[in-house]
């Protein structure tokens, strides 16, 4: 199972607590999860990447392992900590203030 | 009993008043949706137990919920709202062209006649409907066709923030966009006209008379005269006596014709609201008195309405939506600031009591009168 800790207002979205756990098919990528994350809580569609371009939104952060994963392709490989459950995939509002 | 529900849209959550028909003690529930932007919540004519909230945040977007049982529990529903085909450009505030870009869903406007269709003014200005209680959203792109790429953003964005339904014609709309002007539909939505005539804006626009690119700030109707509308525009206050056609202004004797909110009366048609604001640099009231005007002539003359409200010392804004009125036999008027304070009159304006006081900025105040 992939763990996914979410940002405090999506998990009040949501109505989960702070980390979910998904069954992710095939390939484990960031593509992917967020795939995931959309087809069990289809009320954060468009919350964490854009609904239409499939783009992450601009104060978003990806981070896992203790790495930004923001900036790699959507289709690449996650880390294996993440792939076997490990380590969490964390879904990260940016410090903007606020 | 009869009585009233407030809805409260601020920066940081949606908070709901509620109180019986004395509007003396008051019941506050919220923050709903805490820490979003609630830019705008309302309910159906039909239905007062749904109501519809837009809830947006710089960091996950624009979310929509829905209510069925008068904001106890809400539910998500659908938050697409994808602009018809290829949206083009608009001009940007250095006046190049800009792309379309959706951005948040600031006013909503449940249908008069059916509880399941609802209109969305959006950001960037566009009108959105949905037929199915806000599952799905569709474009009414015909409006962005009226020279959409001279259409400009505000200080506040270039928003569709006003969304008028003639009670007496199921096709006619009436809709404002800050800063492209007024608009109207006579065919449901397909087609669009400007309705800006008379609307003088020398200091905003190159041509002070076009027929587009006008800031106007917020209009209001009586439904029982729908060809009658008034308009708070970014200066001047107007009025149009044939469903747009054609505006003249009804400034008259205000301190400052600047301003935001505009309101009608409940049972009097000619009985108008405004708050009037210092300029367009200074958004607060002039002098550090927050004063509500009244006109009972339909503009022109009038008169400040002071009591109850702070005369010294006050600099906060009323924001465009933040302004609205009861149908209780004393017509209640209620107004929300950017300090967070709601007030109230249960008496057309003559007396003021704060409802609350220290909310996060207002950003929308609906009521709902309760029978």
């Amino acid at each position: 199972m992939i763990r996914v800790v979410l940002p405090a207002h999506l998990r009040t979205l949501a109505r989960v607590g702070r980390e979910i756990e998904l069954d992710v098919p095939g390939p484990v990528t960031q593509q992917s999860v967020l795939d995931a994350i959309e087809a069990q809580y289809p009320m954060l569609r468009g919350t964490i990447r854009d609904a239409t371009t499939l783009r992450r939104r601009s104060l978003v952060r990806f981070f896992a392992c203790q790495q930004d994963l923001s900036h790699e392709p959507p289709d690449a490989p996650l880390p294996e900590a993440v792939v076997k459950g490990i380590e969490p995939y964390l879904v990260v509002g940016a410090m903007a203030g606020g | 009993m009869s009585g009233v529900r407030v809805l409260v849209g601020t920066r940081k959550g949606a908070f709901i008043l509620t109180s019986d028909e004395k509007r003396q003690k008051w019941d506050v529930c919220g923050p709903h949706f805490a820490g979003w932007e609630i830019y705008h919540l309302k309910g159906s004519a039909l239905n007062p137990d749904r109501i519809y909230a837009s809830q947006s945040s710089g960091w996950f977007g624009q979310m929509m919920q829905r209510s069925d049982d008068a904001g106890k529990t809400w539910e998500p529903v659908g938050n697409d709202f994808g602009y018809n085909g290829d949206p083009g450009t608009h001009m940007w505030y250095d006046g190049t062209q800009h792309p379309w870009e959706f951005k948040r869903v600031w006013h909503l406007e449940p249908s008069l006649s059916d509880a399941d269709t609802v209109y969305a003014g959006v950001e960037d200005a566009a009108l959105f409907r949905s037929t199915d209680g806000g599952q799905s959203w569709t474009e009414l792109s015909g409006l962005r066709e009226v020279k959409g790429h001279l259409w400009q953003p505000g200080a506040g964005g270039m928003c569709l923030h006003t969304i008028i339904l003639d009670p007496n014609n199921p096709n006619r709309i009436v809709i404002a966009i800050s800063a492209a002007g007024a608009f109207r539909t006579d065919d449901g939505g397909t087609t669009w006209l400007p309705i800006n005539k008379g609307l003088h804006s020398p200091y905003e626009l190159p041509d002070p008379d076009a027929d587009v690119g006008h800031c106007v700030h917020n209009i209001s109707m009586h439904p029982s005269r729908p060809n009658v509308l008034f308009m708070q525009k970014h200066w001047d206050v107007l009025r149009s006596d044939n469903a747009g056609d054609m505006w003249h202004e009804v400034s008259g004797n205000l301190p400052t014709d600047f301003g935001f909110p505009i309101a009608v009366h409940a049972h009097e048609p000619e009985t108008i609201y405004v708050v009037p604001i210092k300029s367009d640099s200074e958004h607060y009231p002039p002098d550090g008195k927050l004063r509500v005007y009244r006109s009972r002539s339909g503009g022109n003359e009038w008169e400040a309405l002071t009591n109850g409200l702070p005369q010294s010392d006050c600099y906060v804004n009323v924001l465009r939506d933040s302004m609205a009125v009861d149908k209780l036999d004393s017509c209640g008027i209620y107004f929300g600031t950017t300090g967070g304070q709601v007030y109230g009159s249960p008496d057309s304006g003559d007396t003021w009591t704060p409802i609350v006081r220290d909310l996060p900025p207002v950003v929308s105040v609906e009521v709902q009168t309760l029978s």
